[in-house]
């Protein structure tokens, strides 16, 4: 299990994680930089991520979509607020339309991910703010909706496999 | 899902004066901000440029519908947002924390393949 301990707050609506790998600061990084390796991991299994780009310095944009089980596409865009390689990202995460464009009343993820060195690994500690109790759960809904979230089983299934 | 799960714990009138009280602009975001940090009649009276009066009235539908809690302090009336919708955030937050378990497995997964 990579997380080692999560915390929430309810009313500032703030989720952050601290996850430990065994690898080093820059290794770690690199999952983050490289869109080849981010699209490995960003979305779930059933929904792969494909970064169609990925301008990764302040005030860059990038565009993804995810791709369903049934080929549909769910498609999404970041757009990065600070850069301090290799311990610092900050990023807005949202919901895009076809064109790739973000689409207006739609919840958007104010992310800030830090990596410090912990012995020969990495600590990664993301914070995930939200704007509203009403797009937390919006973002909620549609992930439970297109089966973005996992199954209670299926984390069951990961938690196992250690 | 949640809709269901949450819907079915209120009567019907409830649900109606759940849905006006969040008609109105002000009071949604009275709502919002309440429920971030508590705050006084007269400071959000200062903050929507506003009289006492009025936004009295708002807090007053919205203490009806129980989306926020009336309480007097000295002279003052604070409200601050309920704890039930707290619960139903850190609910929410909980879901929102599996995507990230799964995230921080899935990138061990593959800093352990280039390992080998």
């Amino acid at each position: 299990m990579s997380v080692i301990s999560s915390h929430k707050d309810t009313e500032a609506l703030t989720l952050t994680i601290v996850a430990e790998f065994d690898a080093a600061v820059e290794r770690v990084w690199r999952v983050w930089e490289d869109p080849r390796r981010l699209e490995r991991w960003w979305g779930p299994p059933t929904w792969p991520a494909t970064f169609e780009r990925h301008d990764f310095a302040v005030g860059g944009r990038c565009a993804y979509f995810m791709t369903g089980p049934d080929g549909e596409r769910a498609r999404g865009w970041w757009r990065i607020t600070a850069i301090d390689a290799p311990h610092r990202l900050e990023f807005d995460d949202g919901f895009a339309d076809d064109a790739g464009e973000p689409v207006a009343d739609m919840p958007v993820i104010h992310c800030a991910v830090s990596l410090e060195p912990n012995g020969s690994g990495t600590r990664m500690t993301t914070l995930s703010r939200f704007d509203s109790l009403d797009q937390l759960e919006k973002l909620i809904e549609m992930g439970m909706e297109e089966g973005l979230t996992l199954a209670e089983g299926q984390i069951d299934a990961l938690l196992a496999e250690g | 899902m949640y809709n269901h799960v949450v819907v079915s714990q209120f009567t019907d009138d409830e649900i109606d004066r759940i849905f006006h009280a969040l008609a109105d602009a002000t009071r949604r975001d009275i709502v919002t901000r309440v429920l971030r940090q508590e705050e006084s009649i007269s400071q959000l009276a200062r903050r929507y440029d506003m009289s006492f009066a009025a936004v009295q009235k708002h807090v007053a539908v919205l203490a009806g519908a129980a989306l926020v809690v009336k309480q007097r302090n000295g002279r003052e009336q604070l409200v601050h947002g309920n704890p039930e919708v707290l619960r139903k955030a850190a609910r929410l937050l909980d879901e929102y924390e599996r995507v990230w378990r799964r995230r921080a497995d899935a990138i061990a997964d593959i800093l352990s393949e280039e390992d080998t």
